[in-house]
């Protein structure tokens, strides 16, 4: 009972349970991520709204710090972040908070249209909000810059996942991506595998111990969050999102793998 | 309590009879995968055991596998239709593909992700054990066992029963070679002369008493070369159908060529001895079955009938309209069953791929539709949607609409067969796979679907001559393979004419060699001269029946006449005329064999 604190610090995501005591308690800053015309609709109650592409627009650390006293958030405030896009989305606003050095934020378990389709409460108030202060205390060590990605993605203790869908990743990837497409992150109703599930899909693939990893995806680190927050949720150490991904990789001419010699996509009834 | 337990479902919605699966059987795999990266498992052990699980290889790599899923006798549940879908969508490429055998393929699998694979499996009772290497395979049944019109009795049961007495036994783990099983419910639904062991249901009277059994057929098949089963004996008694399967099983396990892989399947061995000499050994090794076996060795044949329950009508939508194209679907998709006011649906998938997304939309169609509460996979990488009430068609018609799947042609020459050819085969030389969904969309804009002649034929193609796709029983069948101009390359295909599976089985003629872009002018000049010089009441099949027999009297009077006709089809412009000729269908650089190690026969 005593050691509450200690879960805290590991905490990636937010049972529905605790949120809405969270909320009942008004100890809590929740944050969606939809847009601002789905926010205005009907929201969790109490819930402030940051449309990813907002966030997006600038997402410097003094930018981001400027939103964040907004949404009154001090140093202090647990926050908890939802989207409606199986979480990727809640998780690239998520990370930007951490990486800005907020370390109590985590994701609802599940989506909005699921916390809706079990009958919980919702509004479209918009709560006035008192702006607070925040400081910056930059945690690099989650974020990986394509320089940072060229010269350590080849040491043996560096593994490199890419999070796009199969058939996007045997086209092209990261010379030494392993592909761990997002789908396989959720369950039906969850954003994240429960902890053993994933656990066991991980290390079956040899993503396990005190390696760095580095995730990506198609362009702004959306999938890639979602995978940084999946891989926190077993307890890796050392994670890093890269979160520019394979857009400006692609951008700045890297040397691209490919899949050869096979008709792959003709396979996709899409 | 989970969200999904909150989700509504379909109270009374029928569940399978039986579990394929084994719990322990997914982490064995994880643990023999990290055992053979550990390289404390050969090469070749590892093959044998991942082939024995359901894994196979793909093409140029080793990193990924295609796991095949085994629907025995074709039966498929809204729940486990659900499982395979998300199993899709998390380790496969987010497509699923029914083959011609009755199984849900996944292709492009990270091996590590494998086991998890076979937990969702074995979380609906689905197993992909013994889908590939040298075992029992898939059992196979008619989708129209139960209720087809010409049918004698329903040979589900005792598909399933055949398939539940052989998985996992002793007796079948390390065969010679890969061993096939066909039920079928009558000659024409049928492909029992085309495999290993064929069965159609059948009865006789004996003394007033109607006595079940089977016509059985044996060492048919098809692949490099490919032979026609012959029939075993007059009439097998239903007793029978177990001890005559064990003695063949025997028979082939014991005098297999089990070093020559090229040719070691079972009609081989028929070939090589001659089929009186192997049928004799059937007979007496059978003698010794029925003596010597214990009393419990019994086929649990499980004659519980389905029950038939047409799932209430949610909405009300009578006063709806009937979107365009119901007619053309009502005619080339559905059959009507033996039981009044019944019909079943066949659902055509291009090439047998189909969307996790639309695998989802399935499962709850067949849960508002199917009075039986579950799907049957087809012969022809299909799926079947039976007992549907005829007052139903119409807004079962619309619902498939909505999710891309009411394309029409499905029992016609309009839904071609394409193996995986080099979307993911080692063995490939063209893109088969891609040629079969070009082909049935040429047909369909053509409507040539809707063309009563053209019905019964069929085209099939395969990627390589190992006859996956089935060519040597298509009216119009092509198989792959690369041709040479100077130094260019480009893909070509052999067309064989004339082969069907019916009570005439008989191999197609080879005909010509056609470069794949031009099979559809060929196949499209192929109906206009039978147009020109068909008989009334004539079709397509039997036209060319005619040809390939020497029986047509006009202006075709053989294969070589055909071959004459489609010469000029056949020519390579050059590359500067038209450089699209030398890529294959899918593909924008110039054409190159390239094959890795089949491993059928591993």
């Amino acid at each position: 009972m005593c050691s509450m604190s200690q879960e805290k610090t590991i905490k990636t995501t937010t049972g529905i349970d605790s949120l809405r005591s969270e909320i009942r308690d008004k100890s809590v800053r929740v944050i969606d991520v939809r847009r601002e015309e789905d926010y205005k609709q009907s929201h969790i109650p109490t819930a402030v709204n940051l449309p990813l592409a907002n966030l997006l627009s600038d997402d410097s650390p003094e930018r981001v710090l400027k939103l964040v006293k907004a949404m009154g958030i001090d140093d202090q405030t647990p926050v908890v972040v939802y989207d409606d896009t199986f979480g990727a989305l809640a998780s690239r606003v998520a990370w930007t908070l951490e990486y800005l050095g907020h370390s109590d934020v985590s994701l609802l378990e599940t989506t909005f249209s699921k916390w809706k389709s079990l009958g919980l409460e919702n509004d479209n108030k918009t709560p006035e909000i008192q702006s607070k202060e925040h400081s910056i205390h930059l945690k690099p060590e989650i974020l990986a810059t394509s320089d940072y990605l060229e010269t350590s993605k080849d040491k043996p203790d560096v593994i490199l996942i890419d999070n796009r869908e199969r058939l996007n990743y045997l086209e092209q990837h990261i010379p030494g991506a392993i592909s761990l497409p997002y789908r396989t992150l959720a369950t039906q109703d969850k954003i994240l595998r429960p902890k053993d599930d994933m656990k066991r899909l991980l290390d079956n693939r040899g993503i396990s111990g005190n390696s760095e990893i580095i995730t990506y995806c198609g362009s702004v680190g959306t999938l890639s969050g979602l995978a940084y927050y999946a891989l926190k949720s077993v307890g890796l150490p050392n994670v890093k999102l890269y979160v520019r991904s394979f857009k400006e990789w692609k951008g700045l001419e890297k040397p691209i793998a490919k899949q050869q010699d096979a008709n792959y996509w003709d396979l996709s009834a899409e | 309590m989970t969200v999904s337990d909150l989700k509504q479902s379909y109270p009374d919605s029928p569940k399978p009879k039986i579990n394929w699966a084994r719990n322990e059987e997914a982490e064995d795999f994880a643990n023999t995968v990290k055992l053979f990266r550990q390289g404390k498992y050969d090469e070749d052990s590892f093959r044998r055991y991942r082939l024995q699980h359901g894994a196979y290889g793909t093409r140029m790599t080793n990193d990924y596998a295609m796991v095949r899923i085994k629907l025995p006798a074709g039966e498929v549940y809204p729940h486990q239709l659900e499982k395979i879908s998300q199993l899709s969508e998390q380790f496969s490429i987010g497509s699923a593909h029914f083959s011609t055998r009755e199984n849900i393929q996944l292709h492009w699998v990270i091996l590590e992700d494998v086991s998890e694979i076979l937990r969702g499996l074995a979380e609906v009772g689905l197993t992909s054990r013994e889908a590939c290497g040298n075992s029992v395979r898939n059992v196979m049944c008619s989708p129209l066992s139960g209720v087809c019109p010409d049918e004698e009795f329903d040979s589900t049961p005792y598909a399933l029963a055949t398939a539940r007495f052989f998985l996992r036994n002793p007796m079948s783990q390390s065969l010679p070679r890969k061993f096939k099983f066909n039920f079928t419910c009558c000659e024409k639904h049928g492909m029992v002369r085309m495999v290993d062991v064929g069965l159609i249901p059948q009865t006789r009277d004996l003394d007033g008493t109607i006595q079940k059994g089977f016509k059985i057929f044996l060492g048919g098949g098809l692949g490099n070369k490919s032979f026609v089963g012959y029939q075993l004996e007059e009439f097998t008694p239903e007793e029978d159908l177990l001890n005559t399967s064990i003695a063949v099983i025997r028979i082939f396990d014991r005098l297999g060529d089990r070093k020559n892989m090229a040719r070691n399947r079972m009609r081989y061995l028929v070939n090589d001895m001659g089929w009186e000499k192997f049928q004799n050994l059937v007979l007496k090794e059978r003698a010794i079955v029925r003596a010597t076996q214990s009393v419990i060795t019994r086929l649990e044949v499980d004659h519980t009938p389905s029950i038939i329950k047409r799932p209430i009508r949610i909405s009300d939508e009578s006063g709806s309209s009937i979107p365009d194209g119901y007619t053309r679907w009502l005619k080339t998709n559905t059959l009507k069953q033996r039981q009044s006011e019944y019909s079943s649906v066949f659902i055509t998938l291009e090439a047998g791929d189909i969307t996790s997304n639309q695998i989802t939309a399935l499962a709850t169609i067949i849960q508002e539709f199917s009075s039986e509460g579950h799907a049957r996979a087809g012969f022809v990488q299909n799926i079947a949607l039976r007992y549907v009430h005829d007052d139903d068609l119409p807004r079962l018609y619309s619902k498939l609409l909505t999710f891309g799947l009411a394309k029409s042609g499905a029992l016609t020459m309009a839904a071609p067969i394409g193996c995986s050819g080099t979307t993911s085969c080692n063995l490939a030389l063209t893109n088969s796979h891609r040629l079969a969904k070009e082909i049935q969309r040429k047909f369909l804009e053509l409507k040539l679907d809707q063309d009563d002649d053209l019905r019964d034929s069929s085209i099939k193609i395969s990627g390589c001559p190992n006859a996956c796709g089935q060519h040597g029983i298509a009216t119009i069948g092509f198989f792959g393979g690369g041709a040479r101009v100077g130094k260019e390359m480009y893909p070509n295909y052999q067309m064989s004419l004339g082969g069907r599976s019916d009570g005439e089985t008989m191999l197609g003629a080879t005909c010509h060699r056609i470069p794949a872009k031009r099979v559809i002018p060929v196949i499209l000049k192929i109906i206009e001269l039978f147009k020109q010089n068909k008989k009334s009441d004539d079709t397509l099949k039997d036209w060319i029946h005619r040809i390939v027999n020497g029986k047509e009297d006009t202006e075709i009077k053989s294969i070589l006449d055909m071959r004459k006709a489609l010469d000029s089809f056949t020519i390579p412009p050059t590359k500067e005329e038209d450089p699209d000729f030398y890529n294959d269908y899918g593909s924008d650089s110039s054409y190159h064999t390239k094959t890795g190690k089949g491993e059928c026969a591993a």
